[in-house]
């Protein structure tokens, strides 16, 4: 794009795939929804505070986990301040699943996947599940007795399903790049879409209640 | 905001569908403000947590602690691994051909995801390690013995040792009935010397390897004694103290798995051979059904007939009275 062209006005059927792309993803979140300063006047509930909370957590969880990668694997182990960061990323999942745990359950009684929102429900639990996999290769890759017994414990349930044959939750390097990796790309990518489908939908109306008349 | 002048509608089986949020009269609200603020509440609450309460952290069991607090259990697990009978001689996928392993009703998923991390129990977990001791010609002689005898003789040897071990005060190798157990007793008394001189360990993670990453033979060697799960469930960490989903000492380790340590509580599973494979099986099916509860009849209707939403949306129905 020359100078010349920047600020023109869109043509109204964009004819290339990057154009089409650029349209689509600037109609993914309606205009003003993505970070509004107004929400329907039924949000009125402590329930609605664990969405935002998980989402904090979760970047508590990430910041930490950053700060352990510094020390490298046994830093912890040795450390006085390292065993801090390993502190303030264990209570940071701690928080971020009980957290999760109740917006899930406040969504279920909500009956939140109404009204086209089914997809956001869905990537919700795919969430859930993802951050017990990725927890779970976290107490895998400690490199102490937990992990030893954590580990011989589950290869039985994971070889019984086929699972362990590509997975070895006995190879605590192949755990430690899932964990640190794998899983948090994958978990991050379905938590952006949760969150962007939350933003596109906005918060699920009350079960049985009637569009009213606003001033406008 | 839009006002919404469409007609309310209704759905095949005359519930009313669910309206645009953005119809409903609406008041300020920062989400930006709402995550700063949760971000800095989040943050000392965990600050305040990890003070408070620090984390757990048990150090390893080195092969060295094992051989010295539990010498009769490595003798009887080399012993148990010469002769086959270990949970890793006769595990099957992905470690090796001895059994089919676990199935699925028709499913062997187990057997069909292959030997891909193969192991011979007996070879790579005691007859490696020990090839790479030198000054020991009593030693030397015995692993001679036993690699030119036939593999009937060897698995009679192992088998007849680990019996009698397990007849012995103690399975006390010192106390064992006398019999012919060819170069056994050698071989599982210098195996026992050398995880106490704290040799094992690197022989078994980094052999052949600089860097030892993989800790794959040394836990199974390890599982394959009763040290590992007598620590554990010192701990309450046993299958049946709800195993994995503990913490070691108070702290709250992960609930989040509840459900699936619940299962090998109750029966069929808690005392079923194939409890693992029926456990991940069911839980493959409620995780399955929890992502799919949008579309399954009943379920979907649940939060509908348990009227906890009447308690979420309070002030929306008392300003809104059913009608």
């Amino acid at each position: 794009m020359t100078a010349v062209h920047a600020g023109r006005p869109p043509a109204a059927t964009p004819t290339s795939w990057t154009a089409r792309l650029r349209e689509r993803l600037s109609h993914v979140v309606p205009p003003g929804q993505a970070l509004p300063d107004r929400q329907p006047a039924y949000m009125s509930s402590w329930i609605y505070v664990f969405g935002v909370l998980t989402l904090a957590a979760l970047v508590v969880v990430v910041a930490s986990g950053v700060l352990l990668t510094l020390g490298g694997v046994t830093w912890w182990h040795v450390s006085s301040l390292g065993r801090f960061v390993n502190s303030l990323h264990l209570w940071s999942v701690e928080l971020f699943f009980a957290f999760m745990v109740i917006h899930l359950w406040g969504k279920f009684w909500m009956a939140a996947w109404r009204g086209n929102r089914a997809l956001t429900w869905m990537t919700g639990v795919v969430a859930f599940v993802g951050s017990i996999g990725t927890a779970f290769t976290g107490y895998l890759s400690q490199s102490n007795f937990a992990s030893q017994w954590i580990s011989t414990q589950a290869k039985d349930g994971l070889n019984s399903v086929g699972v362990g044959a590509f997975f070895n939750v006995l190879n605590p390097a192949q755990m430690l790049l899932w964990h640190v990796v794998l899983l948090p790309l994958v978990l991050g990518v379905i938590v952006v879409l949760h969150v962007v489908l939350v933003r596109r939908h906005g918060i699920v109306p009350p079960i049985d209640a009637d569009e009213e008349e606003v001033a406008p | 905001m839009t006002t919404s002048t469409e007609p309310r509608r209704v759905t095949r089986t005359g519930r009313r569908s669910t309206p645009d949020s953005h119809g409903f009269a609406a008041r300020p609200y920062d989400l930006v403000k709402e995550f700063v603020v949760a971000l800095i509440v989040v943050t000392l609450l965990t600050v305040g947590l990890a003070a408070a309460f620090s984390s757990p952290d048990e150090k390893a069991i080195t092969m060295r602690d094992w051989a010295n607090a539990a010498p009769n259990d490595v003798v009887a697990t080399a012993a148990g691994e010469l002769a086959g009978t270990t949970t890793s001689a006769g595990f099957g996928p992905p470690y090796n051909t001895a059994a089919d392993g676990a199935s699925l009703g028709p499913l062997t998923l187990q057997k069909w995801a292959g030997v891909t991390i193969p192991l011979d129990s007996a070879q790579d977990l005691v007859l490696t390690p020990l090839g790479g001791v030198t000054d020991n010609s009593t030693l030397t002689d015995a692993l001679a013995t036993w690699q030119s005898a036939d593999a009937d003789q060897r698995t009679q040897w192992a088998t007849d040792y680990s019996d009698a071990l397990a007849q012995a005060p103690d399975g006390d190798p010192s106390a064992v009935a006398t019999g012919d157990y060819g170069p056994v007793p050698v071989i599982t008394a210098s195996f026992l010397t050398f995880a106490q001189t704290g040799g094992l360990e690197g022989a078994l993670t980094s052999s052949g390897n600089f860097y030892g990453g993989d800790q794959t033979r040394s836990l199974l060697l390890l599982a394959d004694g009763a040290y590992l799960e007598d620590q554990a469930r010192a701990r309450n960490l046993g299958g049946d103290q709800w195993g994995m989903m503990n913490e070691t000492g108070n702290y709250p380790g992960q609930p989040w798995m509840w459900l699936y340590t619940f299962w090998y509580q109750v029966p069929p599973f808690s005392t079923s051979e194939n409890a693992d494979a029926l456990v991940w099986g069911l839980m493959m099916l409620l995780t399955l059904g929890l992502v799919l509860v949008p579309f399954i009849p009943g379920l979907r209707s649940i939060p509908r007939w348990v009227p906890v939403h009447r308690l979420i949306w309070r002030d929306y129905y008392r300003d809104h009275p059913r009608r």
